[in-house]
């Protein structure tokens, strides 16, 4: 029988009835008194040097209470990158000032220059277009392309970088020498050229925020659609506004998805807390889809020259790899981690290679930020090293399969310290490729093609064997790696008096169920209903603190914090049992909700004492405090390393080219579980983006720096008709070691491990049809791509 | 300005607009039915999909006085009347059909009319008919799978 409450258990979402009903609260749900409009002043070149800005005619418009331009911030700070980087000589990242507008230049087609601020949204649009129409801005040669940009010293993003090269960073350099030593002596090299295509998030709900000023406390709210309030506050405060932490409110409420592009602190949200401020009014903004696509930071764009030299016989002995990243115009938070940290010390795989080198040159160009998107480095690390083992495999007419468990680090080996710097603390490849295998039914394949065969379609299998670090924090490791901050996470854990709870929890959910499966583990901790626990996430001013939800951390950190507040209220709640049953604290045991003294039938219940704790009469208050509340904060060890086998099956029509994904199977090892049914809706939409990346998205800017596909009439975004159900599995788990839950994360796990699955299938299909002179074709693998590959 | 009058989930309702309001801006904005989404500028992503007379319509593509005399049903007049979920609202919790929950009111508009039109629809005559209402967390399994489950269909892929 499954489990119908806590831990283990499906429980149906308590958050679904709002969202279903129409009752939830996004940001531009709100509605505030006396509020006013913002519109932001959008560069529509690429590059160019701003020569005047007259906002004198806009300013005079009907209903326009207030305009900005870079120069009204050019005093105020920069939002940092939290990353910092060296470059392979030991220098440090080149980090240009990124402002709340853009002053002197503009860097890339949706680069804000300016704002109004109306009493109407159409007064303030109107009075934005006046403004772009008497603005003068010198276009300047666009910079597009990473290497030529690279190359060409004479044309730059940011007038102090010579090269447009934010870094050059190796990884790990030390190993460097070792490895082309390997290179030197190989049997075999297979050398691969491919781009992992720049991708825009594209959450269902754009980017939207409400600024307040309250001036007779002094007080700052700003509501913002965003992954991490307090990460936000502390980028406003800290370094941007200079506001006093302790004067500003940031509430995410509903968010209506992230993916990574809401984790970063954006310059609209500076600019309504201004506004707000100037007019003491409350100023709101809400992106318009088009401003989406040219101001979200975007995902991926890596250009990735990878090279695996092994044994006649398949046995790995080197990977090297040179990649350019595109960062676009300016380093956004995550940006510098994204490409590096996230990338190059995935880059072993989950095999016992004994050399990698990992080169990566980050560039600037007059494109949008690029930073993490869903999965965030980890999936450009997967899909270079799966694409290449599978070119191999073809090159040397090895089984794919067996490869790779020839290959794999065993059970036995662990922990495994890998040559790009992490010690993976268990897992077990094997099992995970076992049940993919079962699940795919691959005996029966070789029926199944001769079945697509007759139909005139071409069939084909891609195996896709993935790992990632995740849940992150570990902040003594992502200091000594560069980051600027711990990564650390917080719960408070807040019992009433009548014995319900309210969880404060720095983690946010913006649809990961975190209101569902947050009360399970406390319910199942405290046996109490599910139902009598409530989360509280996603406003600083009710929260210790946090640092939001990406790298699927939310259960591996925060819940772990969760878990241990639990563990103070146990203790807490054995202190007053104690006392109320009069005997010794070493006695009281706690189980299925009552404290009892060991050995006889004397209990209070977990109400009982949650009462006594608020209206004691006769506590001895020295040694005894009332109340039951309990804070913690949470650093775990090292990353949690979910790992598993994703196999793919396609048909491909060999006269137009189109690929359709026909069966996908999915076995992860993601740990313990907490919630079955949330694992794999989370596994659904990451395979559903992974699919969406292999064969529909691109993000396309012209050599003058046009967003060609700037909305979703020319951004292929995944429909229903576009995938097929997905056949999951997470039973082969290895919980994880080093946290009292067992859990890995699962948020990622899909984005990761698909997009090679499904290349992979595409080139198999071409292969068993006879084109074996086609070994790669880059994603999206569109029907043009793959009728030119097989047309030559 | 237009005077205009219009039932929105069984009231009678009237307003004054301009004549290039949207109906999405006239339920949002006038009438503060924020259920119906904005996800997108070009009537591409389904988020703002209502009913008007029964048939799903993106309702960023009318004239709120092009729906002047209409009967328009939002996701917030869905629920039974003792306000427990529909059966479609059902299915969508109890399939998992949802994550963020942002594109999810105009999901399950467009799948009551689908339903309507088609109460016994094959998987694939789902997917088709969804094509206009985009998701990016579900990776539409789920979705599919409260769909035929509303229908009373069994769901064997799994």
């Amino acid at each position: 029988m499954p489990k119908d409450y806590g831990i283990g258990a499906s429980s149906k979402r308590r958050e679904d009835v709002r969202f279903l009903t129409g009752r939830g609260q996004y940001t531009d749900d709100l509605s505030i008194h006396g509020q006013a409009h913002a519109v932001m002043v959008r560069s529509n070149v690429a590059h160019g040097k701003i020569v005047s800005i007259d906002t004198s005619a806009a300013a005079a418009m009907p209903g326009v209470l207030a305009v900005f331009t870079g120069e009204d911030f050019k005093d105020v700070g920069g939002n940092p990158a939290g990353w910092l980087i060296k470059s392979r000589n030991g220098e440090p990242m080149r980090e240009p000032k990124r402002p709340v507008l853009a002053h002197g230049k503009v860097r890339h087609v949706g680069d804000a220059y300016a704002a109004v601020i109306a009493e109407t949204y159409e007064q303030a649009k109107a009075a934005a277009q006046q403004i772009a129409d008497d603005a003068v801005i010198d276009e300047l040669p666009a910079i597009i392309d990473m290497k030529a940009a690279a190359a060409d010293a004479s044309n730059r993003v940011h007038d102090e970088i010579p090269d447009n090269i934010c870094f050059d960073w190796g990884w790990i350099e030390d190993n460097r020498a070792a490895v082309d030593a390997v290179f030197k002596s190989a049997p075999h090299i297979t050398t691969l050229e491919l781009v992992n295509n720049r991708l825009v998030p594209n959450a269902m709900e754009p980017r939207a925020s409400i600024g307040e000023y309250f001036p007779g406390t002094g007080d700052y709210k700003l509501t913002t659609t965003s992954q991490n309030p307090h990460l936000t506050r502390l980028l406003v405060a800290a370094f941007v506004m200079g506001i006093p932490e302790n004067k500003l409110t940031v509430v995410a409420p509903d968010v209506g998805g992230g993916f990574g592009s809401k984790i970063y602190h954006y310059g609209e949200e500076a600019l309504v807390l201004a506004a707000a401020k100037k007019l003491g009014r409350a100023v709101r903004w809400t992106a318009e889809r088009s401003e989406s696509f040219l101001s979200d930071a975007h995902g991926r764009d890596h250009v990735t020259k990878i090279e695996l030299a092994c044994e006649k016989d398949g046995t790995f002995l080197a990977f090297r790899t040179e990649t350019y990243a595109n960062v676009g115009a300016y380093l956004s938070n995550f940006s510098t981690a994204t490409p590096t940290f996230l990338h190059g010390t995935l880059m072993a795989g989950p095999y016992k290679v004994p050399h990698v080198y990992v080169n990566v040159k980050t560039i600037f160009t007059n494109t949008a930020p690029v930073d993490a998107y869903r999965g965030a480095g980890r999936p450009e690390a997967t899909f270079s090293l799966e694409r290449v083992i599978d070119k191999m495999c073809r090159e040397l007419g090895l089984d794919q399969f067996e490869v790779r468990r020839k290959n794999f680090i065993t059970p036995d080996m662990f922990p495994y310290t890998t040559p790009v710097g992490l010690a993976y603390d268990t897992g077990n490849y094997q099992a995970t490729l076992a049940k993919a295998i079962e699940m795919a039914d691959v005996a029966g394949f070789d029926k199944r093609a001769a079945a697509s065969k007759a139909k005139g379609r071409l069939r084909g299998m891609g195996l896709s064997t993935w790992i990632e670090a995740c849940g992150i924090a570990p902040s003594h490791l992502v200091g000594v790696l560069g980051s600027r901050v711990g990564l650390y996470d917080a719960a408070t854990v807040r019992v009433n008096a009548t014995g319900n709870i309210s969880v404060m929890v720095g983690a946010h959910s913006h649809g990961q169920g975190h209101e569902t499966v947050f009360p399970q583990i406390v319910a199942e901790r405290l046996g109490v209903p599910e139902s009598s626990v409530e989360i509280v996430h996603g406003d600083t001013s009710k929260i210790p603190f946090g640092m939001g939800s990406y790298g699927s951390r939310s259960l591996a950190v925060c819940g772990v914090a969760m878990n241990k507040a639990i563990d103070k209220i146990v203790a807490k709640g054995k202190k007053i049992a104690a006392h109320m049953l009069e005997a010794s604290e070493g006695d009281i045991t706690f189980e299925d909700g009552k404290f009892s003294v060991a050995g006889t039938d004397k209990a209070k219940t977990f109400g009982e004492i949650a009462f006594s704790a608020y209206v004691p009469h006769n506590y001895p208050l020295e040694t005894l405090e009332p109340g039951l509340e309990e804070t913690a904060f949470y650093d775990p060890a090292n990353f949690t390393y979910p790992a598993g086998a994703y196999i793919c099956e396609v048909e491909l029509d060999p006269d137009t080219g189109k690929v359709d994904v026909v069966a996908f199977h999915c076995a992860d090892d993601f740990g313990n579980i907490m919630n079955p049914m949330i694992v794999e809706g989370q596994v659904h939409g990451g395979v559903g983006q992974g699919i969406g990346q292999a064969l529909l998205e691109n993000t396309t800017y012209d050599e003058n720096g046009q967003l060609l596909t700037g909305s979703f009439m020319d951004y292929a975004m995944p429909r229903a008709s576009d995938v097929p159900f997905y056949n999951v599995d997470y039973s082969c788990q290895t919980p994880c070691t080093h946290n009292p839950l067992g859990v890995k994360g699962c948020g990622e796990a899909g984005a990761i491990g698909s997009p090679p699955a499904v290349v992979n299938a595409v080139i198999d299909a071409l292969h068993r049809g006879g084109m074996t002179h086609v070994t790669h074709i880059n994603m999206p693998v569109s029907p043009g791509r793959v009728w030119q590959a097989i047309n030559g | 300005m237009t005077k205009l009058s219009m039932t929105v989930n069984g009231k009678a309702v009237s307003g004054e607009v301009e004549g290039r309001t949207l109906l999405v801006q006239f339920l949002r904005e006038t009438l503060h039915l924020t259920g119906t989404h904005v996800g997108c500028d070009t009537s591409q992503c389904g988020a703002c999909t209502v009913h008007i007379d029964g048939k799903a319509v993106k309702s960023c593509s009318i004239f709120a006085a092009d729906a002047a005399g209409a009967n328009v049903t939002t996701i917030e007049g869905m629920a039974n009347a003792d306000g427990s979920l529909s059966v479609i609202q059902q299915a969508f919790q109890d399939c998992h059909g949802l994550q963020c929950g942002f594109c999810t009111p105009g999901m399950v508009m467009t799948s009551a009319a689908l339903l309507a039109d088609n109460p016994h629809p094959t998987e694939a005559e789902v997917r088709h008919g969804l094509e206009g209402n985009i998701c990016r967390c579900t990776g539409y399994h789920n979705i599919v799978k409260a769909v035929l489950t509303a229908s009373g269909q069994t769901v064997a892929a799994e």
